[in-house]
């Protein structure tokens, strides 16, 4: 598969489809793959990689690159898609300088999980069938594909590319495989378990920002957090109740908008769930304005962005009993 | 006096004048109705209102003066507004001095001194002036290059016409961007202004005004046959601290709290460019 | 040298607990080791290092400096500092205890910060040697023995004792209280050093080569046009500054509670867009600028002011950390294939 992306970016440079190249650039250990430019030829031959860790979502890149004058190319898996055509809705990304190479994809692997089963000190990963072989310091480990994959991944929503200029590999379809089991899972909880999980899990937040920042919604050029005259600006918060606000806050603004692609998630440091906060929003929203995902195509509003006369009444919360303290 | 470097002291505003429109002098004195502190001239202070913020600003009164701390101040920001739109009697916290300060003891000892400025620019060159005028014997001549967008923008107008205007030994050259009718001096920019003037390249520059300003004085000072070595500016970023421990103000190796603000032009030359 | 059964370790906390806070690091809900008061019931993480470094103790994320009462016209100061109380600092790695040495250097120099000194008199700190480095590691660069880690009482630990030596004053008068110790030999702690010494000699970042890093190439190192690709897809999201053990920039901010203005410092990261922003412009207009400040300044202006000593002590938390996995090795040995 590596080889086919290889081969696909070098030809779309050569043959001057487009001037450059967004993809992932080889690391120092085969898991440490960074988002790159790549520009020539021979840059891809000697950087460019497409594995098992190639997890990151490239879409939010591209409302920066697509300002740069010229066309770039991107490799985008299928998560990544939703992303880029929920950013294509809200003006972000300029579509005409982008060529989108949509590349299937049957889940990306978390390095952390690997280590956590008793791998120290990884130097290589390879691929052998179903499973993964890491060489480490102290000896070899196997273990299967399935029990190393990044949790968003395991329960995929969808194989299918919503939007590309050309396609490396199959089309794939929607899928249901439980996402909302641990939204579920919470939701029976009751109210004194549910915020005693969600204070435990949030108080080991440090506010490095990356969930924000790495999160293809959250494109505000400034950012409420950043703003003094916002009153939410709060590098410190006057107290950990307060700084849990941060993730609710967010989780607000992005409503509708997510597109459950699970970076906010992979990329803590602290390895809070965020993502089950995103997802309740969207579970929420699918059962009070009917089922919608964001970025699956072009022309449908984010019912948060939209009036019908049948969107809930605020009665709603009285009726799910929000009123019971 | 001991204090934590990070705890400042309470100060009062005790006189405000207005200069320019957008430019007060605000005298400070202890809560004892002394000078709060003794500096060099080029040194700086920290002075905020708490909850509204704090920032670094010049002394811009001379270490002779025994009484007071003046500090001449632009409206730009969040608390330079709230410093302006405020009155006399108002307390507010001072902590210094901060930063290097003019070499006025040792390498400007016994030269000629040329003094650049534009508009608030002068404000940490007054006190360096004040300085030289109050010690008059230890320095050679003395000439000041300043100008404004305007007759209504130049800074302590007054002070130098009824008093550096009228010493012997210190030329004052002023100068307005463009004519106005209630001016009948020099007409044009500073840097323009220096190369017409033209001076003798024994001189000691002394710089500070805005980066454009800057920029081209220092072109044409080359072209006059300057030595980068004798020409000094004070340079300003963003502080927190003061004590170049934040890391907010560094420029290469240097902190401009703390190795700074006074540098000479060759020792910027060897420091990256991110000012 | 001293050691004591590991089933007796608990007695060992308790003992080092009696009258002053004990931190050790303990895994928390998601399985990763931090910091952690001592009590009853808690265990030793078995991890390699933790998520925060020991920084945290020294110099906290948030630390209230004083507070103002305003009425009117006047102002009145509040000492609102939190209290200095005596700490043990137990379990901490080579690597981080080498930060504080560069801590010290920034905030012990004149004038010295006040509540980082009192923290730094009122902390005993018991590092721990290392047997199974990560390939991440790679503190011998800088010079670090993981096997030898410094502190006012060093430790090793194997599958049955826990081996002490106390090498401070500090260290001794702390070692003093604790009648569970026994004296014992050095050859058990010398075999483990061994052991481990093989497993470094693998690393594969050992090599990382910092030659040219220093003053002289200062200009050459910043004009570098490498920096654009490196910097690229940094989110300048703050992770890699608020995990690395000597990172030390600061924000001076201001809360108001309604009665009184308490001024307080935070960490704040030279990555984030606002820091050096003010209203007369901004030096550092673009990621690339701050992605290169942070590193400039951990490489080549530290050592500068500092007799050649590196702000990185190669712990390896950035290069598992970073969302886009881009760190300080892969800069150095970016840089580095320019001085062949």
């Amino acid at each position: 598969m590596q080889q086919g992306l290889k081969e696909k970016a070098i030809q779309l440079l050569k043959d001057k489809t487009v001037d450059r190249v967004v993809g992932w650039k080889a690391g120092e250990f085969f898991y440490d793959l960074t988002p790159a430019v790549f520009h020539t030829p021979e840059e891809i031959e000697k950087d460019f990689v497409f594995s098992v860790f190639s997890g990151a979502n490239l879409s939010k890149y591209l409302i920066a690159e697509s300002r740069k004058g010229g066309k770039v190319a991107a490799f985008l898996k299928p998560c990544d898609t939703y992303s880029f055509q929920q950013l294509l809705k809200e003006h972000r990304i300029l579509r005409e300088n982008v060529y989108v190479v949509g590349v299937q994809c049957d889940g990306t692997c978390d390095i952390e999980k690997i280590k956590a089963a008793g791998c120290d000190g990884v130097t290589a990963v390879r691929e052998e069938g179903d499973g993964l072989v890491a060489e480490t310091l102290y000896g070899e480990h196997r273990m299967s594909k399935k029990d190393a994959l990044l949790d968003r991944c395991a329960v995929c929503k969808s194989h299918k590319l919503v939007v590309y200029d050309e396609l490396l590999g199959e089309q794939g379809e929607e899928q249901d495989a439980g996402r909302f089991a641990e939204v579920e899972k919470l939701e029976r909880m009751t109210p004194e378990e549910r915020y005693s999980f969600w204070r435990g899990e949030l108080s080991r937040c440090i506010r490095c920002n990356a969930c924000r920042n790495v999160c293809p919604a959250c494109s505000c050029e400034k950012c409420i957090f950043d703003n003094p005259d916002s009153g939410a600006r709060n590098k410190a918060a006057a107290d950990s109740f307060e700084e849990n606000m941060f993730h609710i806050i967010r989780a607000f603004h992005v409503a509708s908008r997510c597109t459950d692609c699970g970076e906010c998630s992979r990329v803590c440091p602290q390895h809070i769930p965020l993502h089950l906060l995103n997802r309740k929003f969207i579970k929420d929203i699918d059962e009070l304005y009917g089922e919608y995902q964001a970025g699956a195509d072009m022309d449908t509003k984010p019912p948060l962005m939209d009036f019908t006369k049948g969107d809930a009444d605020p009665s709603v919360v009285y009726e799910r009993g929000g009123d019971k303290a | 006096m001991n204090r934590d470097p990070l705890i400042p002291m309470i100060g009062v505003v005790t006189k405000i004048r207005v200069d320019t429109p957008d430019v007060k002098t605000f005298r400070v004195v202890g809560l004892d109705g002394k000078k709060p502190f003794v500096h060099i001239p080029g040194q700086c202070a920290m002075l905020s209102i708490p909850g509204v913020g704090e920032a670094l600003f010049s002394i811009t009164s001379s270490p002779t003066v025994e009484e007071y701390l003046e500090f001449s101040i632009k409206k730009c920001g969040c608390v330079t507004s709230w410093l302006h739109a405020m009155d006399e009697g108002q307390q507010i916290t001072i902590r210094g001095p901060y930063g290097n300060g003019f070499p006025v003891d040792t390498d400007f000892a016994g030269k000629d001194l040329l003094f650049v400025a534009g508009g608030i620019g002068l404000a940490p060159l007054h006190s360096v002036v004040n300085y030289c005028r109050h010690y008059r014997s230890r320095y050679g001549s003395i000439d000041i290059v300043y100008g404004s967008r305007s007759k209504e923008d130049l800074v302590d107008f007054q002070e130098i016409l009824d008093e550096w205007c009228r010493e012997d030994g210190i030329n004052v050259h002023l100068t307005i961007d463009r004519a106005q009718p209630e001016w009948d001096g020099h007409v044009g920019f500073v840097p323009n202004y220096v190369k017409e003037l033209g001076f003798d390249t024994s001189k000691t520059v002394v710089m500070c005004g805005p980066p454009i300003m800057i920029k081209f004085t220092l072109a044409g000072l080359m072209e006059l046959g300057f030595d980068k070595k004798h020409i000094y500016t004070t340079m300003e970023l963003k502080m927190k601290c003061g004590l170049g421990k934040c890391g907010r103000c560094n420029i290469g190796s240097k902190y401009v709290c703390k190795d700074g603000p006074v540098f000479r032009f060759d020792q910027l030359d060897a420091l990256p460019d991110e000012y | 040298m001293k050691k004591l059964p590991l089933s007796k370790i608990d007695e060992l906390f308790k003992a080092l607990s009696a009258g002053q806070k004990l931190y050790i690091p303990a895994d928390d809900a998601a399985g990763q080791a931090k910091f952690t008061v001592w009590q009853e019931g808690l265990a030793l993480s078995q991890k390699l290092n933790t998520v925060r470094s020991a920084k945290d103790l020294f110099f906290p994320q948030v630390e209230n400096l004083v507070g103002f009462k305003v009425t009117g016209k006047q102002i009145e100061l509040i000492e609102s500092r939190d209290p200095a109380e005596p700490f043990v600092l137990f379990g901490v790695r080579a690597c981080d205890a080498r930060s504080f040495d560069i801590l010290d250097k920034v905030f012990l120099a004149e004038p010295a910060d006040t509540y980082y000194k009192a923290r730094r008199e009122n902390g005993v700190v018991v590092t721990m040697a290392c047997t199974r480095p990560a390939e991440t590691c790679f503190c011998t660069v800088f010079g670090i023995d993981p096997t030898e880690p410094a502190g006012d009482v060093s430790c090793w630990m194997d599958g049955e004792s826990l081996y002490w030596q106390a090498n401070t004053e500090k260290g001794e008068k702390l070692t003093a209280g604790l009648s569970m110790l026994e004296d014992s030999g050095e050859e058990a702690v010398r075999a483990q050093q061994e052991k481990t010494r093989e497993i470094l000699g693998k690393l594969p970042l050992k090599d990382l080569n910092l030659k040219g890093f220093d003053g002289e190439h200062m200009m050459e190192l910043f004009q570098s046009p490498k920096w654009a690709s490196l910097s690229e897809s940094c989110l300048g999201c703050g992770t890699c500054t608020f995990v690395c053990p000597t990172c030390q920039c600061y924000d001076i901010e201001e809360f108001n509670t309604g009665s009184e203005v308490k001024r307080f410092r935070c960490w704040d990261s030279c990555m984030y867009s606002d820091f050096t922003k003010m209203s007369a412009g901004q030096p550092r207009p673009t990621q690339l600028e701050r992605f290169r400040q942070r590193f400039m300044h951990k490489l080549v202006y530290f050592p500068t002011n500092n007799d050649g000593m590196y702000g990185c002590v190669g712990c390896g938390r950035c290069l598992q950390k970073c969302p886009i996995s881009m760190n300080i090795a892969k800069v150095i040995k970016t840089l580095g294939e320019d001085k062949k």
